[in-house]
């Protein structure tokens, strides 16, 4: 209906002087936007399928393509914005949840791009870590509350299980459905090689992947979707998801169209049902239910792996990170607003929530009034984008960082924000085969480790500088940060002086 | 302008220390001849001395060392001290007027005994129905700041240059088995009287050479367990946590040095059983008290001296041994100064704690008993 | 000896390996003068079939069929790798018949082309591995 109409988002744009018709194009793209038209015998295009994902431009041999934003308006109006407007007719003729994927790419505040790091100078010597030794490992879970000696007065070991990591950056949690076999393969061999861990999501976890257990993290969220006693004993921790950061306060769902045979075995579930997470853990209303899961998946796990706790960055998680660090709970995972999904409303990935930074601040500044920081570890996501923000996290309070969107980017996402289509051109957030084979492991491992081995340079240069040479001294350590055009409300939580201070 | 307390500034400096195992008393006299040849380390914005055996008559008490700003501070302070001690004795802390000296604050001592009816309402042990004291006293009553608190110890310290602040406070008067000395280079502080070295807590005494880089990592950890660091300096906050790692949890001073200059993961995994996972549990326990960044500290108790630097060893330091002695310094000058013939002069390795003790003869003539772990 | 090996499980079937073969060895400075509006003819090509598809070109073989049947002795053993002599060839398909994997073909100039390891022109290594964007064609030693 001519009322529905949308003129397309992007224009393809293809130089004819350098066009070879290899139809690579047309070959590579899922949505069908190129064809080969034998009465011109040139290429064409029909941008209306195109979601902008670069598949194409990446590999024409020729460089012919590039996409572009269309030039096409509405009349200008601020506030009834092409998009808002574009909306209410994609929702007046479907009656539909307006759906999306990834991050909030909304315009709000990115704070990490408003806090500047410090550099020794005279007083101090700053360290060169191509010289010195330089220390990023860090160890996450609770630390021993007393010390206990035995009768000669020997120090006796009652470490609390810990996870190591060799560099402050796990993978988090993306399952096994929201992305492909190939992805997963390619995250946990990272993993594996790198000494760091990746988390299952809430998939279960594929027969396959079991060899790469000691650096696994299993998720069980609220569908318990492949959770049985071998899953959380194949891991090294357990991971209970009570939200996300993209769509805090409700739960997921999978079409059945994505659950495939290998997927209907590691969920559980019949092959061809929608795989659906309810909103909350239906066994969990209280912070004291929660207390009882821990101790469950711990009993299960003989007290021989520690419990994550995430939940997403809401308005008061300084008091319920706090009840979760009385749960028993050993790492608390905290996941911001613009953390990447593979399918949420719209409304709820663009409005509900808070920023990491203001979060991961309130929450180990609120851990430490009470005296109780150090029987939790905090590890944060929802956009961590490099170097730069890691060590921020780090210095605001975090033990660690998890990273997904940034993990995906290197696998080939080029942040499309079409994974609900399951027509993923790079092979991630897919199911169909022939996508999935895009992704070679070979290459998605090497190019993650690849990332996180220049973030840990990048982070070593950057803890030299600040004469730091171990992980653990600039944990929390907010004299190394300073605020630039931040109000005086947004540095009292960020617990940091501004610029010039 | 922010003054010292209000911001955190980072020093240089020199130390040094003289012990003698056989527990014999040395002249204060002997620590400013050390301490003076390193006068080009400080710059004259603060100097101080930590004695220990100085007090013999009153061995069994409390020696509160105060500056006031004011006398309403001191009023406000003796009230609050005498809802909580017996005060044996108090006195003005004899000085000697100087010209490189001046704007001293009113400096007074205390011989304190806990009220016994309102230590046992308390249900605190001893040391820490003191220590929260010390801490209110510092953190609410304005203008008045203990600086010293052992039991037959002291501090004397001042902004100026060492070898002036020992004439000024008439070191050659007292005598005692161990002497640490601090002089101060401040980078831009007029310098307040208490921002001196040493700091001390109980009779834990710290002189402390270099800027700590971990300084609010290890600050903000601290806080958590009912300290103050009030003065923003990263020597009040080293003493914090000595006296959280020794006094709270009982770890020994060398359990002490394994976290606070931690080994590297490397040289932890090379170490043979046991110690390696003791040496790996240490650090991982307490992660958030490893010191970083430059420091050379000497660390003075009842009984005994500590010497430790950074695990990078980033700031000089040198012990030599003659006979009973054991000198400690920032440079060998200030040890030779003292004692030119030595049997053995060596520079610990980086991270490698060097603790000296009172022979056991000596430690029961004294009446010191190490099985509290060292500090008390 | 380093050789071209394919790996079917990762052939996404975009036929790039035969743009980058026919441009490899066509002597032009660039992909668009080598190609366009032209009749491309690779030496390695694209077999596919119900959602498989795998590149063929020469296994350099280490007993060659096609060696053994040239009859004007055009094609070669160097170095383990099999090369034809243009200058040599007549023509006469011995070659195409007695591969077994299809992998010799007519040229644009009537004599026989097949994969030389772009050892003979100016790139030195196999340009349809270096341009295929999923390494299901690899040039290693095995």
């Amino acid at each position: 209906m001519a009322i529905d109409f949308l003129y397309p988002q992007y224009e393809v744009v293809r130089n004819p002087m350098r066009c070879i018709s290899c139809r690579a194009c047309e070959r590579q793209c899922a949505n069908g936007v190129h064809h080969y038209d034998v009465d011109f015998g040139c290429m064409m295009s029909d941008e209306s399928k195109c979601v902008n994902c670069h598949r194409c431009v990446s590999l024409c041999p020729t460089r012919a393509l590039k996409i572009i934003k269309t030039d096409h308006t509405f009349k200008e109006n601020d506030n009834w914005t092409g998009k808002a407007i574009s909306e209410v007719y994609r929702q007046a003729g479907t009656g539909g949840v307006l759906l999306s994927s990834m991050g909030n790419p909304e315009p709000y505040p990115i704070y990490w791009d408003k806090l500047l790091i410090n550099a020794s100078q005279v007083t101090n010597p700053s360290i060169d870590p191509l010289r010195e030794p330089m220390e990023t490992r860090t160890t996450l879970g609770a630390k021993p509350q007393a010390i206990e000696r035995d009768e000669d007065g020997k120090l006796m070991d009652n470490m609390p299980p810990q996870l190591t990591l060799n560099i402050p950056v796990m993978f988090s949690a993306m399952s096994y459905g929201s992305i492909s076999y190939n992805a997963h393969a390619s995250l946990a061999r990272a993993a594996t090689a790198l000494g760091t861990y990746y988390n299952t999501g809430e998939g279960g976890l594929h027969q396959d992947f079991y060899q790469y257990g000691p650096n696994t993290i299993v998720q069980v969220a609220s569908g318990r979707f492949g959770v049985h006693a071998d899953y959380l004993n194949a891991g090294a921790a357990v991971e209970i998801k009570m939200g996300q950061g993209a769509k805090p306060g409700i739960g997921g769902h999978l079409p059945g169209i994505k659950v495939g045979a290998d997927i209907s075995r590691t969920r559980m579930i019949p092959e061809g049902t929608d795989a659906i997470s309810p909103a909350p853990h239906h066994d969990i209303y209280s912070i004291e239910d929660l207390r009882q899961l821990v101790y469950s998946i711990k009993e299960a796990t003989h007290y021989k792996k520690p419990v994550i706790v995430k939940i997403a960055a809401v308005h008061n998680v300084a008091a319920i990170a706090s009840g979760i660090a009385r749960s028993g709970a050993d790492i608390i995972a905290i996941d911001g607003f613009r953390g990447g999904t593979g399918a949420a409303p719209t409304r709820i990935r663009d409005n509900v929530g808070i920023p990491i930074e203001l979060a991961l601040a309130a929450v180990d500044q609120r851990l430490r009034e009470e005296g109780i920081r150090d029987r939790v570890s905090i590890v944060i996501g929802g956009s961590v984008r490099n170097s730069a923000d890691l060590v921020k996290a780090i210095a605001l309070g975090a033990d660690a960082v998890y990273i997904a969107t940034a993990a995906l980017l290197a696998l080939g996402c080029h942040l499309c924000r079409s994974c609900q289509t399951g027509k993923c051109n790079w092979g991630i957030a897919t199911q169909r085969p022939e996508l999935v084979k895009r992704l070679n492991p070979d290459i998605g491992e090497k190019r993650l480790i690849n990332l996180l081995t220049s973030w840990d340079h990048e982070l070593k240069e950057m803890m030299g500088g600040m004469g730091i040479n171990s992980i653990e001294a600039l944990r929390g350590n907010r004299l190394m940060l300073r605020g630039i055009g931040l109000t005086q409300k947004e540095l009292d939580i960020l617990g940091v002086k501004h610029a010039g201070e | 302008m922010m003054m010292e307390g209000q911001i955190h500034i980072p020093s240089g400096c020199a130390i040094s220390g003289v012990f003698s195992r056989s527990g014999r008393a040395v002249s204060g006299e002997t620590i400013i001849r050390s301490i003076a040849p390193m006068h080009d380390r400080s710059n004259g914005l603060g100097g101080g001395f930590a004695g220990y055996g100085i007090y013999p008559q009153y061995a069994r008490y409390y020696a509160f060392h105060l500056f006031y700003d004011t006398p309403a501070a001191r009023d406000a302070c003796e009230r609050y001290l005498e809802e909580f001690f017996d005060v044996v004795s108090y006195e003005k802390i004899p000085t000697r007027r100087i010209p490189a000296i001046t704007h001293e604050p009113m400096i007074w001592r205390y011989f304190l005994s806990p009220r016994k009816t309102v230590l046992d309402d308390s249900q605190l042990d001893e040391q820490e129905y003191v220590v929260q004291r010390v801490l209110h006293v510092n953190a609410q009553i304005d203008g008045a700041f203990v600086f010293s608190s052992g039991k037959n110890m002291g501090v004397f310290k001042a902004v100026g240059f060492p070898e002036d602040v020992g004439e000024f406070y008439r070191l050659d008067e007292y005598a005692g088995y161990s002497w640490t000395a601090h002089g101060r280079y401040p980078t831009n502080t007029p310098g307040w009287w208490g921002g001196a070295h040493p700091f001390a807590l109980l009779d834990c005494t710290v002189v402390h050479n270099g800027e700590i880089s971990s300084y609010d990592a290890n600050r903000r950890f601290i806080e958590m367990f009912g300290y103050a660091c009030t003065l923003k300096t990263d020597t009040e906050a080293i003493t914090y946590i000595i006296d959280y790692l020794v006094r709270k949890r009982g770890l020994t001073l060398e359990e002490t040095a394994g976290v606070i200059a931690a080994p590297f993961w490397s040289t932890i995994e090379a170490m043979p059983e046991p110690q390696r996972t003791r040496a790996a549990y240490l650090r991982n326990a307490f992660s958030s008290l490893l010191i970083n960044g430059p420091f050379s500290i000497l660390v003075g108790f009842t009984g005994g001296l500590m010497a430790l630097n950074d695990r990078l060893k980033l700031r000089s330091m040198v012990v030599g041994e003659k006979d009973d002695m054991v000198y400690f310094a920032s440079e060998e000058c200030a040890i030779r100064a003292v004692e030119p013939e030595l049997d053995r002069i060596w520079s610990p390795g980086g991270g490698q704690s060097v603790v000296v003790r009172l022979d056991d003869d000596a430690a029961k003539r004294l009446g010191i008993d190490y099985t509290k772990g060292g500090v008390a | 000896m380093k050789k071209v090996y394919v790996n079917e499980q990762w052939c996404l079937g975009c036929h790039l390996c035969e743009y980058y073969c026919a441009f490899a060895n066509s002597g032009k400075s660039s992909m668009i003068k080598a190609l366009k509006d032209r009749h491309v003819v690779p030496r390695i090509r694209i077999e596919e079939h119900d959602g498989i598809s795998f590149a063929v070109s020469c296994r350099h073989c280490n007993d060659p069929l096609c060696v053994k049947s040239c009859i004007s002795g055009a094609l070669s053993i160097v170095d383990g790798a099999v090369f034809i002599d243009s200058d040599k060839c007549v023509g006469c398909c011995s070659c195409i018949i007695s591969c077994p994997y299809g992998a010799l073909s007519h040229s644009e100039n009537g004599v026989i082309q097949k994969c030389e390891l772009c050892q003979k022109n100016e790139f030195g290594v196999p340009l349809c591995v270096q341009g295929c964007p999923n390494k299901a064609i690899v040039y290693e030693e095995r």
